[in-house]
């Protein structure tokens, strides 16, 4: 299978932890006309991760690197859920099951279902692993 | 040129030593006769001029101090006159009154002097651009440098402070091979030639440093070095003592502080007694051959060491070591003595930091508490939080390690620490506010 398709570029941007930070890189990316899709803040003492999938990845990776912000694109996978009670276990146990580790995920609820967007170590033995399970997996083309 | 003036630069020690003690003992007569803040210092510490026998008899003069100079706001203890003098100099006054000097012809002269070898002794003269991006005006920094670079026969590029971009455009168009400004200036001037396009190292002819007037490291030498693709050279001097008047030779370890115009003792800032040879203490100086303003062992205040040993360059004059630190910036955290350059040291060690750093001190209960916050750089961001903890506990063990304290770090955005064109402000000491 075409694994590639499944990996969708995630930009992750460091930042302070302090008021207007998110507003900032939010700003950037309106002025960019940059559509965010999905986004998380992981926070530890005194600063904070952005994550988003974006749909011009590039794009906002050029405007918040010129504005100084540190960005890197990090490799995502994104799995369908079903949107009712009961539907993250579904997908966790199956991943708990393929032995597949999460190092982080977060999720969205849009029109087209519940989607959890995960982030994992080894990325193409996940898509391998979760396809066979039966799960969907989301193709990138879909965000960007 | 290898020297401006061989026959004083590579002068026999005892020679230097004889001339040292002759100059001495008129300074010191001269003073006791004409000035009157001089002669009544002397007279409270019982000493006359003929009690100065020898060099080592310096040690019976007493000392002069910052506050001497503020006392006698703005020139009470000028040994010349208005009329003979032909330069003032104002300090900028951040820790204090401002300070003014005085200046004969003679005594821009002599300063000017020590400026053509110390700059001849880094390879410049006829034939290079040198570009002054020191502040020209009541600072010394820029009209110091400016003739001195004037008397070697270089062409001067006059760009002062600021205006970053411009003075980038100048450099390539005019072909600077040297620049003289302060280390924090330089690496702004780097940071905002990339940001233009330009490599400092590939785009331009510069290849020397002249960078004083704020405290630097080995650590900011190398890094300099190798990435703008120049040799970066430590100047000194104080408005006090005339300006900028000493840089390092060819060598790189230590300051040629010509004997003929000063005279150099390291001491216990406690005692006031000299320390061993090679051992750090308070520098202080005494300047041999000034007219209107004498300074004789003046404690600068500054932290550093001394090599009398004649250097591999055939210069015989000693060599005083990088600052060290300031007697009066030394930190107490927690009853431990830090100095920020020894923050800046151990961060240079850290890949994952940039060079600018900010030290924030408070008072949590009764404990002291000392914050370092540090720039992450653009190639050790990593999207793993985890890692990022790594790399700041890293930090805090190497601050821990260095200082024998302990310090809390925060990792900041590139490019959100305050960049300072003049002197940098490093510690943010909030106990007392």
């Amino acid at each position: 299978m075409d694994v590639k398709k499944y990996v969708i570029k995630q930009i992750s941007v460091f930042s302070e932890n302090r008021p207007g930070r998110l507003a900032a890189i939010a700003h950037a990316l309106g002025e960019e006309n940059v559509n965010i899709l999905a986004f998380s803040i992981a926070e530890a003492n005194g600063f904070g991760v952005v994550r988003a999938l974006v749909d011009q990845p590039e794009k906002a990776y050029r405007k918040l690197s010129a504005i100084g912000f540190n960005v890197a694109f990090t490799d995502v996978i994104a799995v369908h859920m079903q949107d009712r009670p009961g539907g993250l276990y579904e997908i966790a146990k199956m991943l708990g099951d393929a032995n597949i580790n999460i190092e982080y995920s977060y999720a969205y609820s849009g029109k087209e279902g519940a989607v959890l967007i995960l982030r994992v170590d080894q990325v193409v033995d996940a898509i391998e692993k979760i396809s066979r399970s039966g799960a969907t997996l989301i193709e990138s083309s879909v965000f960007h | 040129m290898r020297c401006w003036d061989p026959r004083i630069e590579e002068m026999p020690v005892a020679e230097l030593k004889e001339l040292q003690y002759k100059l001495l003992k008129s300074l010191v007569y001269r003073l006791y006769s004409f000035s009157p803040f001089y002669h009544n210092r002397m007279k409270e510490q019982n000493v006359h001029p003929d009690d100065i026998r020898e060099l080592s008899d310096i040690r019976k003069v007493p000392f002069m101090f910052k506050r001497d100079l503020r006392d006698s706001y703005p020139d009470k203890i000028f040994t010349a006159t208005q009329e003979d003098l032909v330069r003032y100099h104002v300090s900028s006054g951040t820790t204090g009154k401002p300070t003014v000097v005085g200046y004969t012809q003679n005594d821009l002269n002599s300063w000017t002097t020590s400026l053509a070898r110390a700059l001849t002794s880094i390879g410049l003269g006829r034939g290079d651009v040198i570009q002054v991006s020191y502040g020209y005006g009541l600072f010394t920094g820029g009209l110091g440098l400016h003739y001195g670079a004037e008397r070697i026969g270089a062409t001067v590029l006059p760009t002062s402070v600021g205006n970053t971009e411009r003075q980038i455009e100048l450099m390539q168009d005019l072909g600077s091979t040297a620049i003289a400004c302060t280390p924090s200036y330089l690496l702004h001037m780097g940071e905002v030639a990339e940001k233009i396009g330009v490599s400092i190292k590939k785009d331009t002819k510069l290849r020397a440093g002249i960078l004083g007037a704020e405290p630097w490291t080995e650590k900011m030498r190398e890094r300099m070095e190798d990435w703008l693709g120049i040799k970066a050279y430590d100047i000194y001097g104080t408005s006090e003592l005339s300006g900028p008047m000493f840089t390092e030779c060819t060598e790189q370890n230590g300051f040629h502080i010509w004997g003929d115009i000063a005279l150099t003792e390291i001491i216990d800032p406690k005692t006031g007694e000299p320390v061993a040879p090679g051992e750090r203490g308070e520098l202080t100086i005494t300047i041999l051959q000034k007219e209107a303003l004498p300074m004789i062992r003046y404690r600068i205040g500054d932290i550093t060491s001394m090599d009398e040993d004649v250097c591999p360059c055939g210069r015989t004059h000693p060599r005083v070591q990088r600052i060290q630190g300031r007697v009066d910036d030394m930190l107490i955290i927690r009853g431990i003595n830090v100095f920020p350059s020894q923050v800046e040291y151990a961060l240079m060690a850290i890949p994952e930091v940039g060079q600018h750093f900010q030290i924030v001190v408070d008072r949590k209960g009764a404990l002291d508490d000392m914050l370092v916050r540090v720039e992450l750089t653009k190639d050790s961001f990593s999207d793993k939080i985890t890692d990022l903890m790594i790399i700041r506990e890293r930090i805090e063990h190497k601050l821990r390690n260095a200082l024998n304290v302990n310090a809390d770090v925060e990792l900041v955005e590139p490019g959100s620490l305050p960049r300072y064109e003049g002197k940098s402000k490093k510690v943010l000491d909030r106990r007392s506010m």
